[in-house]
């Protein structure tokens, strides 16, 4: 059994998140599908209800009460979420849908406005479906050129060979901090560097990585970042889009309508101030209120902590599957070059049974290409079974995790 | 221990059919073929049939997936080879009555081999895995009568 963690009390912090206290199939609920959307701690439901039940109201148009709160409540949420990124100010902070609208933000103005027919964008295979199709978008309209840094056969990006694909003519480099299929971190600021050495513009997509470490967006360097709110405890729907404020300035609006102009007028309009510019319509303004809330539940537990603790789980369930016979684990193979995920295969037995029958005890992790076709291409494999952890789950759960394989394991054969 | 419920799902001519599927080849001479493709967990069917006047000579297919899927069709198939298409129309609806949990479906032994699924209709996320196969055969069926509507 582990140690403990000083100042890390494991029972009274998942105390805090109701939907962790419930049987699934007659057994105690195993959550692993962490990296698909986490748990909401009650701080952040809270937060939430609150904003329903006392302050409800739309953002930036009204005189009264109401919309005065909801105004406050919406930018102080904005100002939150720059100090958890280390924005140089709140206006960097482009509230989103998500991740994937941030990324698609990113391709459908910026990349329109720059990228040309004999210029390139660089991916990786790595990348989940999100931060590959809005740029496949982009290339057919504008008749640029994708590629792709390969990966190794850990799973990790090989670096060795990018200056084989990164070069004059590429115009943006768009990477995932962290593979949400493999777990595999990646060296962000050092590829950073590298890119803008060529003078490319480099956006990262944050997803899986904000709900794990602190984000320092001036210390990595890079131009454009995206996290999403419901992966690190908040609601669904919202998410963010951070970039220098200089960006944000030269770029085109991203979609027309309200809240986003300053004059309309017959034949033309003008654009309100950055952010602004960016976010027609009324916002999800709970939704940034939630996320802002999360920031804080997750801060106030401290990211060392979270880091530290998730070490040692993660670590023990990689020991404790390496030991499953039949069982084969993708990506890193060091736990300094991996994050929550463990994404394995068992015998034969194809992951979505897998899945059913670790369900059927109560142990939820999830099944398939994970959105993330092309790094099942590079495995040659059709799919994986993914177990995601995150700061609540425990070893116990592990053992859980590795019990149930072990009925996949009677009833396949392995 | 394995779960009851569990137990039903993964009956062992299931996970037979899954290792040792039965017509899984290519048919060159084939006068239809369907992909079916689930696009949620990365599923693969291409069923190919050599349909001679209103009967199907021979059933073959290629594809990938989990024990369900994949025993779900090749079991099909074996009903398949020889029916004639309003047979093999039947066994569609009543494949389709058995993963509704329909108890005459269950008993229904017409089904062959296919009865062995019954237990997937208690897991409802998993029924679209048993239908992939089927669903290409309503596909292939439908693209018959066409041509032959067309000649």
């Amino acid at each position: 059994m582990p140690a403990v963690i000083e100042g890390f009390d494991l029972p009274s912090l998942r105390a805090q998140f109701p939907a962790l206290d419930q049987e699934v199939n007659g057994r105690p609920l195993v959550y692993l599908d962490n990296a698909a959307t986490a748990q909401k701690p009650r701080e952040v439901l809270d937060a939430i209800a609150q904003f329903y039940e006392r302050d409800n109201a739309n953002v930036h148009r009204g005189i009264h009460e109401l919309s005065r709160r909801a105004t406050e409540n919406f930018e102080d949420a904005r100002a939150r979420i720059a100090s958890f990124m280390n924005a140089s100010e709140p206006a960097e902070i482009v509230w989103t849908r998500g991740t994937t609208e941030a990324i698609n933000l990113v391709a459908g103005t910026w990349a329109l406005d720059n990228v040309g027919e004999d210029d390139e964008i660089l991916l990786s295979t790595m990348e989940h479906h999100s931060n590959i199709v809005p740029w496949q978008l982009v290339a057919e309209r504008t008749g640029a050129k994708v590629r792709y840094i390969e990966m190794d056969d850990q799973g990790r990006l090989a670096l060795d060979t990018l200056s084989d694909v990164l070069g004059e003519r590429t115009k943006i480099v768009s990477l995932g901090h962290i593979s949400n299929a493999l777990g595999t971190v990646n060296p962000i600021a050092e590829i950073t560097r590298r890119v803008h050495d060529v003078g490319a513009l480099i956006m990262i997509d944050g997803a899986q990585a904000g709900p794990h470490r602190p984000v320092d967006v001036q210390e990595l360097g890079c131009d454009f970042y995206a996290i999403s709110g419901h992966k690190m405890c908040g609601p669904t729907g919202i998410g963010v889009l951070w970039a220098r404020r200089e960006l944000l300035e030269e770029m085109s609006p991203y979609q027309g309508g309200g809240e986003m102009i300053r004059i309309v007028e017959r034949d033309g309009s003008t654009w309100a101030e950055v952010p602004h510019k960016f976010e027609a319509g009324t916002p999800n303004i709970a939704g940034a209120v939630g996320m802002a809330a999360a920031a804080d539940f997750l801060e106030g537990v401290g990211f060392d902590l979270i880091a530290e603790h998730e070490r040692t789980v993660v670590g023990y369930a990689m020991e404790q599957l390496s030991q499953v016979p039949g069982l084969r684990i993708y990506g890193p193979d060091s736990l300094d070059e991996r994050s929550g995920v463990i994404s394995f295969t068992l015998g034969d037995a194809h992951p979505h049974d897998i899945s059913t029958i670790l369900d059927s005890e109560g142990v939820a992790v999830r099944a398939g290409h994970h959105c993330a076709q092309l790094v099942m291409r590079h495995f040659d494999v059709a799919a994986t079974a993914r177990a995601s952890f995150y700061l609540y789950n425990t070893t116990d759960e592990v053992d859980r995790l590795v019990e149930a394989l072990d009925t996949v394991r009677g009833i396949f054969a392995v | 221990m394995i779960e009851p419920t569990l137990n039903s799902l993964y009956q062992q001519l299931i996970l037979e059919h899954y290792r040792k599927p039965r017509n899984r080849a290519e048919l060159p001479e084939h006068t239809v073929e369907v992909r079916m493709y689930n696009p949620v967990c990365g599923d693969e069917i291409r069923l190919q049939l050599r349909v001679d006047g209103d009967r199907i000579a021979e059933a073959k297919f290629i594809g990938q997936g989990c024990s369900i899927s994949q025993a779900a069709v090749s079991m099909m198939t074996v009903k398949l080879q020889g029916a004639t298409l309003a047979e093999a129309d039947a066994l569609v609806s009543q494949f389709i009555n058995l993963m509704h949990g329909d108890e005459a479906a269950a008993r229904d032994r017409t089904l062959g081999d296919l009865r062995a699924l019954q237990g997937v209709s208690k897991f409802p996320v998993r029924i679209k895995c048993a239908l992939l196969g089927f669903d290409a055969l309503q596909e292939a069926l439908k693209q018959s009568r066409l041509e032959a509507g067309a000649q």
